[in-house]
């Protein structure tokens, strides 16, 4: 008991509650966990399941008939969902070096402490923070006057700066690069330039994690970018694939590559309702297996996030 | 001597300068483009804009309308229903959003086996990870009208089936329940991380006086939790004129049965963006923005009267 003692934070050490509470505890954080997990596997479950014992009973639970046919249907109509991974994958990609590249440098020349324009930047930073445009004037700016309707872009350039994340950045180098780091190498003749992407970014590992990994789930996630700007299937992300087969769950049907059969035969033909629940588990998945291990980044980046900078 | 240099130093343009405004200058470029355009686009709310050419030639051709938009958002009914659900929701958002998280946290750092406890916590995280388009495709798993699981119980329990999507009573605890639901892994990891670093000595102290841990909770874990509690709040109140699109859009699906109860200031600008009513839409947006604006500004005096160490600015 003692050596467990001594990694227990000053609550756990001293004053410990008693057995009936701490079994009291367990099951009510039992309960919220699997309140918090079971949707999914349910989920899961229904994509695993056969279309015919769905079209007959319903979704359950417990698969009543296990089936792959949702995935194989999904795989074999291959052309669109392909497609929406790759723009999944390549907005996600793109977007999250592009947000990076952007809030780090801006990170650091506000953390420069006697930069001539700081106190502009700051404000620049700052005031998006208490007011904005709005979505109607942002719209309009975005899809007219820089004309990113239909582009790939519209999914990755509003999404990839914010302001609470510049300023973890800042703080994050303010608080743990030693100033005279920086003055050696002024002194050594180096360029602000090769400071940032020589000295600065290779020891801030910390920080480009957690800053990568927001931005990672989020244009991972998003779906609302592609709801305001995307109008052409081609360029449709997973979310927004979903998103609509949730409305419309003929849309694999029509962009299908037909094999030899009609439409309206593959229509009839098609596992609809576990089609869905497939391309759900198929934007889950990588996420439910990733997140453990981020987790503690994004445990260090809310933490760095609640200090003041 | 050293001090007049670094002020001689300080007034000077140097190289550095440059070099800095070099590499800001992208994401100055980017807050210029996204964030501070469209703080002159709000514009369109005092005009008849219409939606045919260019944005500017449009911006520029089209008449000044006063406070007509205005005036006909707020005669309209959609006005008040939007306001009581932006502004009822976001209360109870506020309220539950701390009062669960941080008795979690408070009751999950009191457990006796720590593994457990990072399983539970790493279990309650994973909503918090998931897009709403997901999560509107797990609760039509279980709410919908033919072949959803909450109907198939109830028939199994011999009740009638409900079509859930068009009934407008249950949604406000389907929504509240919702949003815990999603963010509560992450209220959680913030408060768990301030009462981790709170100095165990302070509870050896109270040990030895004899403070139960009921006393130790009240009169030590607390108040140390109070400056992030205080934190969080401002950001919600601050936020109080938003709401999480995707909760109020995705998840009712859109349905105008629930019209009542599911439609805040996001969803009505949005549908109305669609629908190409952009008059209402932006005054809509710009009301938004401002009181957005005002209320984070007030919150904030609020707590720096309180409290100088807690607030933002």
């Amino acid at each position: 008991m003692a050596s467990r003692a001594e990694g227990m934070t000053g609550l756990e050490k001293f004053n410990r509650i008693g057995k009936g509470m701490n079994v009291l505890f367990h099951l009510i954080f039992i309960l919220i966990a699997l309140v918090c997990v079971v949707p999914l596997l349910v989920v899961l479950s229904i994509s695993l399941s056969s279309e015919e014992s769905i079209r007959q009973t319903g979704y359950h639970m417990i698969p009543t008939m296990l089936s792959t046919e949702s995935y194989s249907f999904v795989i074999q109509q291959g052309t669109m969902i392909l497609r929406a991974l790759g723009v999944s994958v390549l907005v996600t990609v793109v977007g999250t070096v592009l947000g990076v590249l952007l809030t780090t440098s801006m990170g650091y020349v506000l953390s420069q402490s006697n930069y001539k324009l700081k106190g502009l930047l700051t404000w620049v930073v700052f005031i998006p923070m208490v007011f904005n445009g709005g979505l109607v004037s942002s719209y309009y700016i975005n899809s007219n006057l820089l004309g990113l309707k239909d582009t790939v872009w519209a999914l990755i350039l509003p999404l990839a700066v914010s302001s609470f994340n510049v300023i973890i950045c800042k703080t994050f180098f303010k608080s743990t690069i030693p100033d005279g780091l920086i003055e050696s190498a002024e002194i050594d003749g180096a360029s602000q330039f090769r400071i940032f992407f020589s000295i600065i970014l290779p020891i801030s590992l910390p920080v480009l994690a957690t800053i990568g990994l927001f931005l990672c789930f989020a244009y991972w996630n998003d779906w609302f970018q592609s709801m305001l700007y995307i109008n052409n299937q081609d360029l449709y992300s997973l979310q927004a694939l979903l998103n609509n087969l949730m409305s419309n769950v003929d849309a694999l049907a029509k962009n299908a590559s037909s094999m030899g059969v009609s439409y309206s035969m593959l229509v009839a033909t098609m596992p609809k309702e576990t089609a869905r629940m497939a391309v759900a588990i198929l934007i889950v998945l990588p996420v439910a297996f990733a997140y453990p291990f981020f987790q503690k980044y994004f445990i260090s980046g809310l933490t760095v996030g609640a200090i003041k900078g | 001597m050293k001090k007049t240099g670094q002020k001689r130093l300080r007034t000077r343009w140097r190289k550095q300068d440059t070099e800095l405004t070099l590499l800001a200058l992208p994401t100055t470029v980017w807050y210029i483009l996204f964030c501070f355009l469209p703080m002159f686009g709000i514009i369109i709310a005092f005009k008849n804009f219409k939606i045919t050419g260019g944005f500017l030639s449009n911006v520029f051709n089209s008449s000044w309308s006063g406070f007509k938009n205005f005036e006909f958002l707020f005669k309209s009914n959609d006005a008040w229903i939007i306001i009581r659900n932006t502004l009822g929701y976001n209360l109870l958002f506020i309220i539950l959003n701390i009062v669960i998280p941080v008795t979690l946290a408070l009751m999950i750092g009191h457990l006796h086996n720590r593994r457990a406890g990072k399983v539970y916590q790493t279990m309650m995280f994973l909503p918090y990870f998931l897009s709403w388009v997901v999560i509107s495709a797990v609760i039509w798993a279980f709410l919908s009208f033919d072949k959803g699981i909450a109907n198939q119980m109830l028939i199994q329990m011999g009740s009638e089936p409900v079509n859930w999507y068009m009934e407008p009573k249950y949604w406000p605890f389907f929504l509240v329940f919702m949003n815990i639901w999603k963010g509560l892994g992450y209220g959680m990891v913030v408060y768990l991380a301030t009462i981790t670093g709170i100095d165990s000595t302070y509870y050896e102290a109270a040990v030895i006086d004899g403070a139960s841990i009921w006393q130790q909770t009240k009169y030590i874990t607390l108040p140390m939790m109070k400056l992030v509690i205080v934190m969080m709040f401002i950001l919600a109140v601050g936020r109080i004129f938003y709401t999480d699109f995707g909760l109020f859009f995705q998840v009712p699906r859109d349905s105008n049965s629930l019209f009542n109860v599911t439609t805040t200031i996001d969803v009505l600008v949005y549908k109305q963006l669609k629908t190409a009513t952009v008059g209402m839409a932006s005054a809509a947006a710009f009301v938004q923005s401002v009181m957005g604006c005002l209320t984070i500004l007030l919150a904030n005096w609020i707590v720096r009267r309180i409290d100088p160490d807690s607030a933002m600015m």
